[in-house]
């Protein structure tokens, strides 16, 4: 059996402190293996996110440990870490996150731009990102002026351009309609099956987490074990 | 992120907020514009000063006089009487008018010169000649400059003064052209003149002296130059039926030391000069007094530049808090990304130089377009009277620094909200909604 890409060991985290402080996180553990998507599912609060940050290396866990191949997180050195956020990591989010007044190209381009890689090759791997995900003629576009779904797809494009070998998608969906969504879900899962990239993805949606390979529920900040992934009925015609 | 990105993103950045930065550069644009005036008018005046006394031709020279009586104060009454003492003469020009020093007598001469570290002594005598008259075109009154052979002139024709020289040289101020007859400062080289002078006895006599340079009006007392031989000779005119056994006085005396004397030499025979009772001055101890007046003002207006550097900088940490409290989500998604502290810091850093750099690239550029303006017109209309005075000048270097100043106030200004940006949590940046 291979090591896991990423591996959490009953982790915990708290927030504030005193008579302020809140277990958002009280002991969870999970495995990642690398290839698979999985779904970390949960009502809003529940502290989906806060596992995905931990799992992301966005933030130290209080408690247990977080494994990436293997070697602890806490004994990785600092630069360590943003090399493996900024290369191996990919990141989509709800809120998109787009410099509004920069074009789509340069906002794509920014992981490479921290990498330090060159103005020619950025813009060839930015353009090249684009034009997977069919947005290459908005290239020179403001990103404030494109719509949801394509906002989306340049995140996408932003999280995909350094070839990363996992992508966060911290509720993809929320901010899209329906037919969008399903538009922005496709393309994930078809990264997932045609590149092998590894998909974590935080939702609520249980259709979407249907879609993936694995899902783990989280209540109040534990695992909720009596949600079984089998007690999933996935929905016809949905990647099996 | 590579060096470059960091400087090209933090320009792009701070062109973001074009009102805020704006507002920001124009405080720092007028520190920077009256840094740049100030220095400029400092280099102004003393390159012009310098060009009116070249160190050249009087760095050797002291000017020595006897010192009044400290203890002679009003209170104490008139000093009691002392018939060896030389009478007192009434100094003529650059002095107080009504006001007496004591003269040098002949021993007083051999007391200086024996004096260590001077090299010679000559007693200043100070000529009054009636007239000044060229070709028979009507005689003019003729004002004696007694700095002249101390000074090395601003010409603007022929050459100095030679002392060495056997022939009677006289050195004509440009104001005196026209009255005489030149034309030109170049046709008056040459010709002879003739000055006319009174003897003892007030019979006038008539003494040729060729004109060897025109000089540029100057600030160390107006009038023609004379050299050595031709005050000599005019002396020897005036005093030409005097009396004998009149003691020869003199109001000052110049005396020469080493060329080579250090600066704490120098001051050494100003010391020993002092205990002897002889006030002795260096020519430049007698500009130093006039530049120290222009240090203090020029050192006032740039006080003044400096606070409005300072409220600038102000201006500065504000427009860069604001901006990083505006960018929380990039700066997180940029540390989400992987880039690390440093670099964010050095972003705002840039930032914050660059805002710096404009305001006083701005600054310095505009004062020198206005002071140069100023400079020319002034030159030709208020200084006309001071051939070669550009009371604004500007040397490359001082605007270099200003710069650079301007640019260091900048970066301190930017640590405080580089430091904030650079220690932002990827994850509260990111939740901040
Ligand atoms: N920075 C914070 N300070 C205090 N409480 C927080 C902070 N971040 C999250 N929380 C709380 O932790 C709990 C879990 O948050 P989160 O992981 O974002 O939930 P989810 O993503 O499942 O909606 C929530 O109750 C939230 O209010
Ligand atoms: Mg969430």
């Amino acid at each position: 059996m291979t090591v896991p890409v990423l591996s959490a060991q009953n982790i915990g985290k708290s927030y504030g402190s005193g008579a302020n402080r809140f277990d958002a996180l009280k002991g969870v553990s999970v495995d990642i293996r690398a290839g698979e998507s999985i779904a970390i599912v949960g009502k809003s609060g529940s502290g989906k996110s806060t596992l995905m940050h931990l799992l992301a290396l966005l933030d130290d866990p209080d408690s247990g440990a977080l494994l990436v191949e293997g070697t602890d997180a806490k004994k990785l050195k600092g630069k360590e870490v943003n090399r493996l956020r900024n290369q191996d990591f990919g990141f989509v989010f709800q809120q998109f996150f787009l410099t509004a007044n920069a074009s789509v190209l340069d906002n794509v381009v920014l992981p490479l731009k921290i990498a330090g890689v060159g103005p020619k090759e950025r813009r060839a791997r930015g353009m090249k990102a684009l034009e997977q995900l069919e947005l290459a003629d908005k290239a020179k576009n403001k990103a404030m002026n494109l719509s949801g779904g394509q906002k989306q797809r340049a995140v996408i494009a932003r999280a995909l351009v350094n070839n990363p070998k996992v992508i966060f998608a911290d509720e993809p969906t929320g901010n899209l309609d329906t037919t969008t969504g399903a538009v922005v879900e496709d393309i994930l899962f078809s990264l997932n099956r045609d590149k092998g990239i590894t998909l974590i993805i935080v939702t609520h949606d249980i259709d979407l987490a249907a879609r993936c390979d694995r899902q783990i529920f989280i209540r109040d900040g534990l695992e909720d074990v009596t949600r079984s992934p089998e007690a999933i009925e996935k929905p016809a015609g949905a990647h099996a | 992120m590579k060096f470059v990105d960091i400087i090209t993103t933090a320009i792009a950045n701070s062109f973001r907020s074009k009102l805020r930065t704006g507002l920001t550069v124009i405080a720092i644009f007028i520190g920077a514009f009256t840094l740049t005036i100030t220095s400029g008018i400092g280099t102004g005046v003393t390159s012009y000063i310098n060009s009116q006394v070249s160190a050249i031709g009087a760095a050797d020279v002291l000017t020595v006089s006897k010192a009044g009586d400290a203890t002679a104060t009003a209170d104490d009454g008139p000093a009691p009487y002392d018939p060896d003492k030389a009478t007192a003469i009434s100094l003529g020009n650059g002095s107080r008018p009504g006001s007496t020093i004591q003269a040098l007598t002949d021993a007083d001469l051999g007391t200086i010169e024996a004096t260590s570290g001077i090299v010679g002594v000559d007693p200043a005598v100070q000529v009054t000649p009636d007239y000044i008259e060229y070709d028979d075109s009507g005689k003019f009154e003729l004002t004696v400059n007694a700095a002249a052979t101390l000074t090395t002139a601003d010409l603007a024709a022929g050459e100095q003064l030679d002392n060495e020289s056997t022939t009677d040289q006289i050195l004509l101020p440009t104001t005196y052209l026209d009255t005489l007859g030149f034309s030109t400062p170049e046709s008056a080289i040459g010709e002879t003149v003739t000055i006319g002078i009174a003897d003892f006895a007030g019979t006038q006599q008539q003494v040729p002296a060729t004109v060897v340079g025109v000089q540029n009006e100057t600030i160390l007392g107006a009038g023609a130059g004379l050299n050595q031989p031709l005050t000599d000779r005019l002396h020897a005119v005036e005093l030409s039926g005097t009396p004998a056994g009149a003691p020869q006085s003199y109001a000052t005396a110049t005396a020469r030391f080493d060329l080579d004397a250090s600066d704490a030499e120098i001051t050494a025979i100003k010391a020993d000069l002092a205990d002897q009772g002889y006030a002795a001055q260096t020519v430049a101890d007698q500009i130093g007094s006039f530049e120290t007046v222009i240090n203090v003002i020029i050192g006032v207006l740039n006080a003044f530049a400096v606070i409005a550097l300072i409220a600038a900088g102000f201006g500065i940490i504000n427009t860069l808090l604001m901006s990083v409290q505006e960018r929380t989500r990039e700066i997180g998604l940029m540390k989400a990304m992987g880039m690390n502290g440093g670099r964010v810091y050095a972003l705002f850093s840039t930032e914050a130089v660059f805002i710096g750099f404009l305001g006083s690239a701005l600054g310095a550029l505009v004062a020198v377009g206005v002071g140069s303006l100023v400079s020319n017109i002034l030159a030709t209309t208020v200084f006309e009277n001071l051939p070669g005075l550009q009371v604004v000048q500007f040397a490359p270097s001082s605007i270099a620094i200003i710069i650079g100043v301007v640019m260091l106030i900048a970066f301190l200004a930017g640590t405080l909200p580089a430091r904030a940006a650079a220690r932002q949590n990827p994850i509260d940046a990111l939740r901040y909604e």
